[in-house]
């Protein structure tokens, strides 16, 4: 059998002198806030990075919404038609959709869906959890609810349960068993793209989403 | 690169006015900021002790990190390819870019990349290349190479951006306005997103336990480059690959805190597996090129193997007296990045002079820098005689301050004030040793801070130190 690159590679590697493994780095330890004082270091760092953060409640997030969609009169919005949410929404705009955006479904492939992608003017998602140390939300995409959602309108707005606010990114992986199960993708979003690439003045929504707008419901 | 020509490019870099004033103003800045995040000195010991032991760990298995990286990389259906060399790297790319008939590749910023001189291999082949990181996407519409890694563009003032962009951009009006600037790149780079073939991108940390990716930015490229095209290949030096998933949170936080005082940039993609079925979105299939190019045999050497605990945070280059005056374009490389011969990233041992760096965070406040530098020198010395000793030598290479221990910020080898443009580089070693960022950062901080936030420049900083935060 020919030896191939990798072989010839992992040789040089196996034949260089070895040195001990230092012992693991201790894991940080340290006491994780109470929920409203992690709701509070996220906010604050989610805001000094530009983000919007409107805190609500399990009962009034729906309002809370529309009041912002309202405000805001954007024309339209993507949604996931298959997620809890999803439906949430379908729900309150068959009650009464008047005067707020059109609704547009991401249900089916990006190969199908690239130009109207391309077209909405706001995105809603659900988020799966919440670092309040660096102040990040961690989206978890999957079937029902696709990557570029997050990514491609100019305004993402991520609803946040106030409960999976973990103190620290190293919490979040602990409680989430991520080592046992990562998806196809996990992205950690601490507010709306930017750049500082021109004499480092920061300019906001670059590649990906001008806005983001997160409501915290508790 | 001779050295007559370093010489040449010194004088030019040197005399060039506008060019010197861009790289001290954000040098300066970048000087500040990471500061502002680091201002807990315990906790940042503690935190770049934490990176350090997680490095040296990765460093003691190597071989077997990098196969089960292979293996789990490939039971998450990631394809996963060896190179020894950049020519092999090249090719392996290109072909898999043939076999999908893709024309037209979008790219985000990639130093491996850059080492492997990637564009222009590919451009040669027929395939479009675009840079879709905003520095990367001016200098590569204005021919150039990075001149920093981090910020590849900041050569370039926003006059010179606007001209670029009139003139190469199609339909582009002349406009100094850095949002109006943005504002067309962004369009201009949606449309490639939307057409591309196939995404290139770099990866900052691969997780052998799971089979991940992590790739780490602010624009959002990334996640374009690395989710829209039907292909996304991820290229990386072998010395990128970390033991867990548990061991991102602090290398992440010494990766951003120190590349641009974030506490976190804002994406980290975490890549495992091409698009699965039932999802509607990513690609269809995922591609990791691990590269070699001589880090196995720097592996081989017990004083040269910590550089692969490099980071490539770029701190090295804010920090670096004669970087900071002369900018990336003079060395003829890219500084950290691009090697033409096999050097530890950080390093380079190239002909002539060149950037006394090497302070990496994760190694730098610990030994190592001093001791590896004359080794490096020594190394070239056979192949470059002349080149690297000698009267001229000593004289343009700055003094080298004592290692500070333990203090948060960076070294003392604080920027100092710069003189006039034209000072002969003997200046450079005498400069007083102060630095001009505006107090509290500079205007336009990428990330303003909380107020009121722990995280502020220390206000009982040790003498010598704390004069860089008054001024």
């Amino acid at each position: 059998m020919t030896e191939t690159a990798r072989d010839r590679i992992l040789a040089r590697l196996r034949s260089a002198p070895r040195e001990e493994a230092p012992r693991p780095p201790e894991p940080a330890i340290g006491t994780a806030p109470e929920l409203s004082g992690r709701i509070d270091q996220l906010t604050t760092r989610l805001e000094a990075m530009r983000a919007v953060v409107r805190r609500t409640t399990a009962a009034l997030w729906l309002e809370a919404l529309i009041a912002l969609l309202r405000e805001r009169g954007w024309s339209t919005l993507l949604y996931a038609p298959e997620t809890p949410l999803g439906a949430a929404i379908e729900n309150a705009w068959a009650q009464d959709g008047d005067g707020l955006p059109a609704l547009v479904a991401y249900a089916e492939p990006i190969e199908s869906f690239k130009e109207r992608l391309f077209t909405v003017e706001a995105a809603i998602t659900s988020t799966a959890g919440a670092v309040a140390d660096t102040g990040a939300l961690i989206l978890r995409p999957d079937g029902r609810e696709p990557r570029l959602m997050s990514l491609v309108p100019p305004v993402h707005v991520a609803v946040l349960q106030a409960q999976s606010i973990f103190a620290t990114l190293e919490d979040a992986m602990r409680a989430g068993g991520w080592a046992a199960d990562m998806p196809t993708n996990m992205v950690l979003v601490s507010g709306p793209s930017k750049t500082a690439d021109i004499e480092l003045t920061l300019a906001f929504g670059v590649h990906g989403p001008k806005e983001l707008i997160v409501l915290i419901v508790e | 690169m001779g050295p007559e020509e370093f010489d040449r490019n010194v004088e030019l870099a040197l005399a060039d006015a506008q060019l010197r004033r861009n790289f001290a103003f954000a040098m300066g800045s970048f000087i500040a900021r990471r500061q502002a995040v680091f201002s807990d000195a315990a906790q940042t010991e503690r935190l770049r002790g934490q990176g350090q032991a997680l490095k040296r760990r990765v460093l003691s298995r190597l071989p077997e990190l990098l196969e089960e990286l292979e293996a789990n990389c490939t039971r998450n259906g990631i394809q996963v390819h060896w190179a020894e060399t950049p020519a092999v790297a090249n090719r392996l790319v290109l072909d898999i870019i043939e076999r999908h008939a893709a024309t037209r590749v979008v790219k985000g910023k990639s130093m491996v990349s850059e080492e492997m001189h990637l564009n222009a291999f590919l451009e040669k082949h027929g395939v479009e290349v675009v840079e879709t990181d905003l520095g990367e996407f001016i200098i590569q519409l204005n021919g150039e190479t990075p001149s920093h890694i981090i910020v590849p563009a900041i050569h370039k003032n926003k006059q010179q951006i606007a001209r670029i962009f009139h003139e190469k951009v199609p339909g582009a009006p002349y406009t100094e306005e850095v949002e109006e600037l943005n504002a067309i790149a962004r369009a201009t780079l949606r449309r490639k997103f939307a057409e591309a073939g196939v995404g290139i991108s770099g990866v900052n940390f691969a997780v052998a336990e799971t089979g991940t990716l992590c790739l780490v930015e602010n624009e959002g490229n990334g996640r374009m480059c690395t989710t829209l095209p039907p292909v996304h290949i991820a290229v990386m030096g072998l010395e990128k690959v970390v033991e867990k998933l548990a061991d991102l949170p602090p290398l992440l936080r010494l990766l951003t805190g120190s590349a641009t005082g974030q506490f976190i940039t804002t994406y980290v993609n975490l890549i495992s597996s091409p698009r699965r079925a039932g999802e509607k979105d990513g690609p269809t299939e995922v591609h990791l090129v691990i590269l070699d190019n001589g880090r196995s045999r720097i592996y081989a050497d017990p004083e040269l193997r910590q550089t692969l605990q490099c980071v490539r945070c770029g701190t090295c280059l804010n920090h670096c007296p004669v970087y900071t005056r002369i900018g990336g374009h003079a060395y003829g490389f890219v500084p950290g990045a691009d090697r033409q011969d096999p050097q530890p990233p950080g390093f380079r041992t190239g002909p002539g002079r060149r950037p006394h760096h090497g302070l990496e965070p994760l190694r730098r406040l610990r030994g190592g820098l001093p001791r590896q530098d004359p080794h490096h020198r020594a190394a070239a010395a056979p192949a470059q005689r002349g080149g690297v000793t000698g009267g001229r030598e000593r004289r343009a290479r700055p003094r080298q301050p004592p290692q500070p221990n333990g203090a948060a910020g960076l070294g003392r080898v604080a920027v100092s004030q710069h003189p006039p443009a034209g000072q002969p580089p003997a200046e450079l070693a005498a400069g007083p040793h102060r630095q001009r960022a505006a107090p509290g950062g500079a205007p336009g901080a990428l990330d303003p801070l909380p107020k009121g936030a722990p995280f502020r420049p220390h206000p009982a900083a040790p003498p010598g130190e704390g004069d860089r935060n008054q001024r």
